[in-house]
C-alpha cells in the first residue's frame, strides 16, 4: 500500500530496499537466463537421477508396476529446482537470508531495451504477460500437432498408424497439454499483462511469485512432453488409479507435470487476488471492475481452493508408484475411488478455471463494438462468483455411473443444473448489450459471437450431461469430448484469439493483418463446428472416448471429422502465419486507441510504458459508459499531487505526512 | 438510424414482438419434428426398459433444449442483421445498463426450466430403478422381481449376471446356474436382470449399449445396475473407461434369446463346464474378487473353446495381451 500511495518514491526507479551491487551488469552470460536455466536443469535431473539410484538400488519394485521410478522422479524434482536455480528465482531470497543487498539486475528487467529481459526472470508484469502469451501459444501449437495424429489414427476402425501404447500416448499427451497448460491460456498472457493495468496500478503485488508462476510452466511442458522417452502414459488427462500405478514410468512424468502446472496455478492466483484486493487505484471500487478482472478475481479463488486438491492427488499418486504407499490400490487399504474423488474435486472448477477467463474477454470485447455499456454489470459478476462457487459442488457428475455414493446423484444433478442459472447470466449480459447496439463487426468481435455459438450448444449438451438417465448412455463416449471441446476449444480458445485480436496492438504496438486475421476466423469458425458437430451423433451412436477401434458403420463420419480436424489446423497455421509475418516483418504499427476503447488500458501508449503509468490514476468513471453524453473520461492519467493522498486520508497504516 | 432517448419512437419496429413472434414458429416446428419425427429414432433404442427411459430422458431434454437454443441464435442473428453499424456511423449505442423487468424474468424462467429438468430426471432416475446406471454395491431404487436361488423360465425370477472386468476381456458368470462363466453375454427377454459389474485389475466400464446399461467396473467393488431386455436381438459391450493399451478392443457381442433358449443355453453350459472340470477349478463365485489371492493364479487351467477362465486365470498386469 505504501508503494502506491507514496508518490515521490513510485515514481523514483523502482521501489522497495535499496539495491545492492555496483548498478553496472555482468555479461549476459554470468546473468541468471534461461541458459543457465537449461544448465541447472540438466545437472538437476542427473543428480536426482544418480541420487535415486544409490538410495533405491536395492529397493524393492513396485508390486504393480515393472519399473523403479525413484531415480526418475528424484531426477524431475532436482531438474525443475535446478532449472528455477540457473533462473536466479533462489537469488534474491537467498541474499535476503544471508542479509545482503538485493542485485539490480532482475528488477531492472522491466525497463531493459531489447529482446533478453524475455529470456530472464523478470517481475514486470508485462514482460511475464508477453512471456506467457509466446508460452501459451507454443503450448496450444504441440497441444494441437497431438490432436493431428489422433484424428489421423481416427481415419479408420482399427489401427494402421500408431500402435495401441503410441495411441494412447498421443491421447494422453494432447489432453493433459491441453487442459494443464491452456488452464493459463488467457489467465496467463492477459490476466498477468492486463489485470494491474485495468485496476490502475503499477504493478502486480508480488512480483516474485508471479515470475515463478510463468517459469515453472516450461518445467511442466518439458516434463510432460519428456514421458514420450519412457513410452508415454496409458491413462488420458485424468490418470485414473490404478491403471496409473500400474503404468510404465511414462506416468512419473504426468503427475510431476500437472503437479508443478498446478503450483503455477496456485501461485498465479494467489497474486492475483491479492494484487486485485489491494492495488486497485484510487476510485477503482469494485462497482467499477472491468468484467475481465472480475473473471481473473473469481478464477483465482478457484485456483487457490482446488488446485491444492490435484497438487495432493498427483503427490500421493507419485508416492504409490515410488515408495510404495497404497493411497489408490484397493487391494492394499487404498481407494481407487479416493483418486476420482480428489481429481474431480479438482477437475470440476478446473473446467470453471478453463471457461471463467473466457466470459471475461467475451464480456470487454462486446462493450467496446456493441458501443453500449455492458447489460447488467452486477449480474455479470453475480454470474460469475455464482458458477465459481457452485462449481465446487458438481463434481460427482462425472461419476454418475461409478457406484460412488449413488444414492446422491439426484443432488449432485440438481447443482450441476442449477450452474446453468449463473452461466446463463453470461448471455443475458451478452443479449441485452446487443439491444440497439451499434455492432461493429471487427476481428475480435468475430470472435466473441463465435464464442457465444459454441458456448451454447456447449453449454446445452452439458444439461444433457447432467441428467443421469440420459447421461447413462452418454458418458465416456465422444458425446462427453464434444461438449467439452464445444466448451473449451469453442469458448475459451475462441475467447483467447478474441484477446489476442483485440489486446495484440496495445502489448506489442503492432497489429495483425486484417485480410488473414478474417480468414483466420472463417476457416476456425467453420471448421471447428464440422469438427466437433459430429462427434455428439457419434457419442450416441455408441463410440467410446480413447478407442482407436471403431464400429465399421461410424468409419464415415470419423473420416470426415478427420478430414475438417486437419483442415482446423490449416486454419491455426493461418493464424502462425499471420502472427509471425505481422510480428517479424509486415510490423504495422498500430499506436493510438484503434477501437475506440474507454477502458484504462487503452488510455496509454502501446506498449505501455515500465511503471505503467506516471502517477497512480484517480478512476472517475465507469469503463462501460458508452453513448453517455458528457460522460467523464475514465480516469485522470496526471491527479494534481495531494489528491491520492487525500484519497487515502484516514485509512489505517497509512504514513503520517502523506496527506499534505 | 439515430434512435433519441425516446425508447420507441413510431418508426422503429416492435422488435420484441417481431423476435417472440419468430421464435414461437420456429421453436414450435423443432419441437414437433423432434418429438415426433427423431424420437423413435433416438440412441439408444428401445432394446431393453432402461434404454427406453434413456431415449425418453433424451427426448425430453432436446425438447426442452431446442427452444432455447433457437431463441438465443435467433436473437443474436436478428441483432447482427438490425443493429450492425451503418457505414459512416461513428455514435455509440443507447446507453443502457440492465433493465430490471428482464433480469428478473430471465432468471426466472431459467430456474423455473431447471427446476423443472432436476424433478424429471429425479423421477426418471428413481422410477425405473437407476434407468441402468450403476447404483454401487448397495442400491436403494431397486428393479421388482424375486429372489432365487434357481433361475426358471415364465416366472418373474430376478436373473443374476456378475460382469468381470479384467485388462481386456469381459467374462460373465451366472450364478443361478451353478456359477458356470461364458465370454458370451445371453439374456432372456421379459425378465428382470441383475447386473454385478466388478473389476480384477483397473477400472474398466461396462457398457451394453442397446441395452442402456452402464456401470463401472472397479476391483473389489459389486457395481448393481438392473435392466430387463424388451426384444429379442444382437448388442454391443464396450469398454466405456480408459484400462490400458487395449481399451478400444475390448468389445464383444451379446444376445437377448427367448427365455425357453435361454434355459437350453444356460444349463448346456452349465453342463459343459461341469463335465471338463472348470467349475471345480473356478473360484467359488463371490462379489469381488482380489486376484492377488486367488488360489488358482497362475495355474494350469483347463480351455474351452469360447469359454475362457477369467475369474480363476489373472493376465500378469504387464504382459502385452493380444485380444
Amino acid at each position: 500500500m505504501a508503494i502506491e500511495t507514496h508518490q515521490d518514491q513510485a515514481e523514483a526507479a523502482g521501489s522497495g530496499p535499496p539495491l545492492g551491487g555496483h548498478g553496472a551488469l555482468r555479461p549476459w552470460y554470468l546473468r541468471p537466463g534461461v541458459h543457465l536455466g537449461v544448465v541447472g536443469a540438466a545437472v538437476g535431473y542427473i543428480l536426482g537421477h544418480l541420487l535415486g539410484n544409490f538410495l533405491s538400488s536395492a529397493y524393492q519394485q513396485n508390486a504393480l508396476s515393472d519399473s523403479n521410478d525413484i531415480p526418475i522422479v528424484l531426477g524431475y524434482t532436482f531438474a525443475t529446482l535446478g532449472w528455477l536455480a540457473g533462473l536466479g528465482v533462489f537469488n534474491d531470497l537467498g541474499r535476503q537470508i544471508l542479509g545482503r543487498p538485493l542485485l539490480a539486475e532482475i528488477r531492472r528487467g522491466g525497463s531493459e531495451a531489447g529482446l533478453s529481459k524475455y529470456f530472464r526472470y523478470t517481475l514486470d508484469h508485462k514482460v511475464v504477460g508477453i512471456q506467457y502469451l509466446y508460452g501459451m501459444i507454443a503450448y496450444f501449437l504441440t497441444g494441437g500437432l497431438f490432436a493431428m495424429a489422433i484424428r489421423s489414427e481416427l481415419l479408420s476402425p482399427s489401427y494402421h498408424l500408431l500402435g495401441p501404447s503410441q495411441y494412447l500416448m498421443v491421447v494422453g499427451e494432447h489432453g493433459t497439454m491441453m487442459m494443464m497448460m491452456m488452464s493459463s491460456v488467457i489467465l496467463g498472457p492477459f490476466g498477468q499483462y492486463f489485470g494491474p493495468l485495468l485496476i490502475g496500478s503499477k504493478r502486480v503485488a508480488f512480483p516474485r511469485i508471479e515470475a515463478l508462476g510463468f517459469w515453472l510452466t516450461p518445467a511442466a511442458y518439458v516434463i510432460l512432453l519428456s514421458g514420450v522417452l519412457f513410452g508415454g502414459f496409458p491413462t488420458g488427462w485424468t490418470g485414473y488409479e490404478p491403471l496409473a500405478t500400474q503404468a510404465t514410468a511414462g506416468e512419473d512424468s504426468y503427475f510431476f507435470a500437472f503437479g508443478l502446472m498446478g503450483l503455477s496455478m496456485i501461485l498465479a492466483g494467489f497474486n492475483m487476488i491479492v494484487t486485485v484486493i489491494n492495488y486497485r487505484a484510487p476510485g477503482m471500487r469494485w462497482s467499477r471492475l472491468p468484467m475481465f478482472v472480475w473473471s481473473m478475481f473469481t478464477v483465482s479463488f478457484l485456483q487457490v481452493l482446488a488446485v491444492p486438491v490435484l497438487v495432493g492427488a498427483c503427490y500421493m499418486g507419485l508416492m504409490d508408484r515410488t515408495f510404495q504407499t497404497a493411497f489408490f490400490t484397493n487391494q492394499l487399504g487404498g481407494s481407487s475411488f479416493l483418486y476420482e474423488d480428489l481429481f474431480w474435486f479438482f477437475g470440476h472448477p478446473e473446467v470453471y478455471i478453463l471457461a471463467l477467463p473466457g466470459f471475461g474477454v467475451i464480456s470487454e470485447v462486446v462493450a467496446v463494438f456493441c458501443r453500449k455499456p455492458l447489460f447488467g454489470y452486477k449480474v455479470a459478476a453475480a454470474g460469475m462468483l455464482g458458477v465459481g462457487i457452485l462449481s465446487f459442488f458438481v463434481w460427482q457428475h462425472h461419476l454418475f455411473d461409478s457406484g460412488i455414493n449413488p444414492d446422491m446423484r439426484p443432488l449432485f444433478m440438481l447443482t450441476t443444473e442449477l450452474i446453468s442459472i449463473p452461466t446463463g447470466f453470461i448471455y443475458l449480459v451478452g443479449m441485452g448489450t446487443f439491444w440497439k447496439a451499434r455492432i461493429r463487426f471487427s476481428i475480435p468481435m468475430l470472435f466473441a459471437l463465435a464464442f457465444y455459438f459454441n458456448f451454447l450448444i456447449g453449454g446445452i449438451s452439458g444439461v444433457f450431461l447432467s441428467d443421469v438417465p440420459a447421461d447413462t448412455t452418454e458418458h465416456g463416449s465422444f458425446f462427453v469430448m464434444a461438449h467439452f471441446h464445444y466448451t473449451i476449444m469453442g469458448g475459451l480458445i475462441f475467447a483467447f484469439m478474441a484477446g489476442i485480436y483485440y489486446w495484440l496492438p496495445k502489448m506489442t504496438g503492432i497489429k495483425l493483418n486484417e485480410k488473414l486475421g478474417k480468414l483466420h476466423f472463417w476457416t476456425m469458425f467453420i471448421f471447428f463446428n464440422t469438427t466437433f458437430l459430429p462427434l455428439f451423433a457419434l457419442g450416441m451412436m455408441g463410440m467410446p472416448r480413447r478407442v482407436f477401434e471403431y464400429a465399421r458403420n461410424l468409419e464415415t463420419l470419423n473420416d470426415w471429422v478427420s478430414i475438417s480436424a486437419f483442415c482446423l489446423g490449416g486454419s491455426i497455421l493461418i493464424f502462425v502465419i499471420n502472427f509471425v509475418m505481422s510480428m517479424l516483418f509486415w510490423r504495422e504499427p498500430e499506436v493510438g486507441n484503434p477501437w475506440r476503447a474507454r477502458s484504462l488500458e487503452w488510455q496509454l501508449s502501446s506498449p505501455p510504458p515500465p511503471e505503467n503509468f506516471k502517477r497512480v490514476p484517480v478512476i472517475l468513471s465507469s469503463s462501460y459508459d458508452y453513448g453517455v453524453k458528457d460522460a467523464l473520461p475514465v480516469a485522470d492519467l496526471n491527479p494534481p499531487p495531494g489528491v491520492i493522498g487525500a484519497a487515502y486520508a484516514g485509512a489505517p497504516g497509512v504514513p503520517a505526512g502523506l496527506e499534505a | 438510424m439515430t434512435t433519441g432517448p425516446q425508447n420507441e419512437s413510431p418508426h422503429e419496429p416492435q422488435h420484441g414482438r417481431r423476435l417472440f413472434l419468430i421464435w414461437l414458429i420456429l421453436a414450435l416446428a423443432a419441437d414437433l419434428v423432434i418429438w415426433f419425427i427423431w424420437y423413435p429414432h433416438m440412441p439408444p433404442g428401445d432394446m431393453s426398459d432402461s434404454a427406453r427411459h434413456q431415449q425418453f430422458d433424451i427426448a425430453v431434454l432436446a425438447v426442452s433444449a431446442a427452444p432455447v437454443i433457437i431463441f438465443v441464435l435467433l436473437y443474436f442473428t436478428y441483432s447482427i442483421v438490425v443493429w450492425r453499424v451503418r457505414p459512416g456511423d461513428e455514435d455509440d449505442g443507447e446507453p443502457i445498463y440492465g433493465n430490471t423487468k428482464v433480469q428478473v424474468s430471465w432468471i426466472a424462467g431459467t430456474t423455473v426450466i431447471v427446476l423443472f429438468l432436476f424433478v424429471f430426471g429425479t423421477v426418471e432416475l428413481v422410477g425405473p430403478a437407476g434407468a441402468g446406471a450403476g447404483e454401487g454395491p448397495a442400491p436403494i431404487w431397486k428393479l421388482a422381481g424375486t429372489q432365487s436361488a434357481v433361475w426358471a423360465p415364465g416366472g418373474k425370477t430376478m436373473l443374476d449376471v456378475q460382469v468381470i472386468g479384467q485388462q481386456w476381456a469381459w467374462t460373465y458368470r451366472y450364478p443361478q446356474f451353478g456359477g458356470m462363466e461364458s465370454s458370451e453375454l445371453m439374456l432372456p427377454v421379459d425378465s428382470p436382470v441383475t447386473f454385478h459389474v466388478t473389476s480384477l485389475d483397473v477400472i474398466h466400464s461396462f457398457w451394453a449399449y442397446q441395452l442402456g446399461v452402464k456401470a463401472d467396473a472397479n476391483p473389489q467393488v459389486d457395481n448393481v445396475a438392473y435392466t430387463t431386455a424388451k426384444s429379442l436381438g444382437g448388442f454391443t459391450v464396450r469398454c466405456n473407461e480408459l484400462c490400458g493399451i487395449w481399451h478400444g478392443a475390448m468389445f464383444n457381442y451379446g444376445h437377448v434369446v427367448s427365455q425357453a433358449a435361454f434355459q437350453t443355453w444356460a444349463s448346456g453350459v452349465q453342463s459343459k463346464e461341469k463335465a471338463d472340470g472348470i467349475l471345480a477349478a473356478l473360484p467359488a463365485y463371490a462379489l469381488t474378487y482380489d486376484p492377488t489371492v486367488i488360489p488358482q493364479l497362475g495355474a494350469n487351467l483347463p480351455k474351452v473353446d469360447g469359454i475362457t477362465g477369467a475369474a480363476g486365470y489373472y493376465y500378469p498386469p504387464s504382459d502385452p495381451v493380444t485380444p
